[in-house]
């Protein structure tokens, strides 16, 4: 599934979140979204994933046949990732058998959907604990595992690793990659994390002050970027 | 002191001789009680989560009513209730004055805000974020709104308690709705209050161990059932 933003432009009272902002998220393609805090990356995240609408501009899903409907079946062919702790205050079985539940799969396929995905993520043993009891690392592992759990044609993260350790960044990073490239899934990945956007990304978005400023391949984009301000971010000069 | 002992013994006599009398004014208080805060919890949690969830003009209002009325003088609803059900009331032709069903009516409607405004308040606790994440995941409207209340269920239970513990304490409404009739509408408080006057402090005064016991039990297995829920997750 293809997703092009057209001229998107959002404002929350006077304060302008996105401006005329377009781009198109191919198929299959695994993007990154870098720029600094306020850039307006959550909120063109939150209006590409149907959360939110824009004020102006228009979002439009595209399979091979043409455009799709906005609707529930649509939002079910996708997830997102929320940044933060979002998982409901329940057992780690039923965060991740939510997305199945509400889709109306029978007990016994959630079940054995939940404990292989689990498993995978090396979660089995805290099946049948709260989920607001475990450590951050555990908890974007569980978010991310009840995401993936509803096999999303399109996958949109928000900083999935921001504040968690090496090995555990390392862990959810193989995860997201090797799934997005087995599954073809087109990822949308918020990271304030050059590297981890060299290591993961086809593609680089990077925005500034509510626009969108650039969009190139991401070996082009490190090293030889179009426009001034994605040098200067790039190179550390940026100060905003 | 002495009255105080001798209750406590007549109370131990009247549990463990299992008075008739006594049984069937503990059934109805419990009837009455459990199926108005069954009704208020109903209707209390649809409303808290439709001031949580919708956004509609006097909202505002609204909410600050229902927190006014979780003070409610029982009294003041009774006699309300008594003017708009005795025969000349608006809902007299009903003949409900002096019925359990009266009883039953007073006491959701004192429970009925309690519950309401303390379950809003405990919806409205839960993050926004975890809405968003239950429509991220392809929830509908609707199957999110449940996914907050889910969250907010601690609270939600508590608020059932404390809605609980007012009803079975009341005294002042369910007497004069019901009018305190022996056998028919006769339920523990009522008979406390009966006693009192009559002068029979030791009798009330036994007949108050027991209600609090009752409550105390309830109150156990609400605790239970919350700590159960909470071992499960």
């Amino acid at each position: 599934m293809q997703i092009e933003l057209k001229g998107i432009t959002k404002s929350y009272g006077e304060n302008m979140a996105l401006q005329d902002c377009s781009v198109i998220f191919r198929k299959s393609t695994f993007y990154a979204i870098l720029g600094p805090n306020g850039s307006g990356k959550s909120t063109l995240l939150r209006i590409a994933s149907l959360l939110e609408p824009p004020d102006r501009g228009e979002v439009i899903y595209r399979n091979e046949k043409g455009p799709l409907k906005k609707d529930l079946p649509l939002r079910r062919r996708i997830a997102i990732v929320l940044p933060g702790n979002t998982l409901f205050n329940d057992t780690v079985f039923n965060n991740v058998a939510y997305g199945l539940r509400i889709r109306g799969m029978d007990r016994k396929r959630v079940s054995e959907k939940v404990y292989n995905i689990l498993k995978k993520f090396g979660l089995s043993d805290k099946a049948d604990h709260n989920a607001k009891a475990l450590s951050s690392g555990q908890a974007q592992r569980v978010s991310i595992a009840r995401a993936l759990v509803t096999e999303p044609e399109c996958l949109f993260l928000d900083e999935p690793t921001a504040s968690l350790d090496p090995p555990n960044t390392e862990l959810i990073e193989k995860i997201i990659k090797e799934t997005s490239l087995r599954k073809g899934i087109t990822v949308v990945m918020i990271t304030h994390n050059m590297f981890q956007a060299k290591r993961l990304a086809d593609r680089v978005v990077f925005m500034y002050e509510g626009r969108i400023i650039e969009e190139e391949n991401s070996e082009k984009f490190f090293t030889t970027p179009s426009e001034e301000l994605t040098r200067r971010f790039i190179s550390g000069n940026m100060v905003w | 002191m002495n009255e105080i002992l001798i209750a406590f013994k007549r109370a131990a006599l009247l549990i463990i001789s299992l008075d008739r009398e006594l049984l069937e004014i503990i059934l109805l208080s419990l009837r009455i009680s459990l199926s108005a805060i069954f009704v208020a919890t109903v209707a209390g949690v649809l409303t808290a989560a439709l001031l949580a969830f919708r956004r509609f003009p006097l909202r505002g209002a609204i909410v600050s009513v229902l927190n006014t009325f979780m003070g409610l003088p029982p009294v003041v609803v009774g006699l309300v209730l008594y003017l708009i059900l005795s025969r000349s009331g608006p809902l007299g032709f009903l003949g409900l004055l002096y019925t359990p069903t009266a009883m039953f009516i007073a006491q959701a409607v004192l429970a009925y805000p309690i519950v309401a405004a303390m379950s809003y308040s405990a919806i409205r606790s839960v993050r926004p974020e975890i809405r968003l994440a239950a429509l991220g995941l392809g929830a509908t409207g609707f199957q999110a709104s449940l996914a907050v209340v889910r969250d907010a269920r601690y609270g939600i239970v508590s608020s059932v308690m404390a809605g609980l513990g007012r009803v079975m304490a009341e005294v002042g409404a369910v007497l004069i709705v019901g009018g305190n009739i022996a056998g028919y509408t006769r339920v523990m408080t009522t008979t406390i209050a009966l006693e009192y006057d009559k002068g029979d402090f030791s009798l009330a005064l036994a007949l108050g161990i027991i209600l609090l016991l009752i409550s105390l039990c309830i109150n156990l297995v609400m605790y239970l059932f919350q700590r159960r829920m909470t071992l499960a997750d």
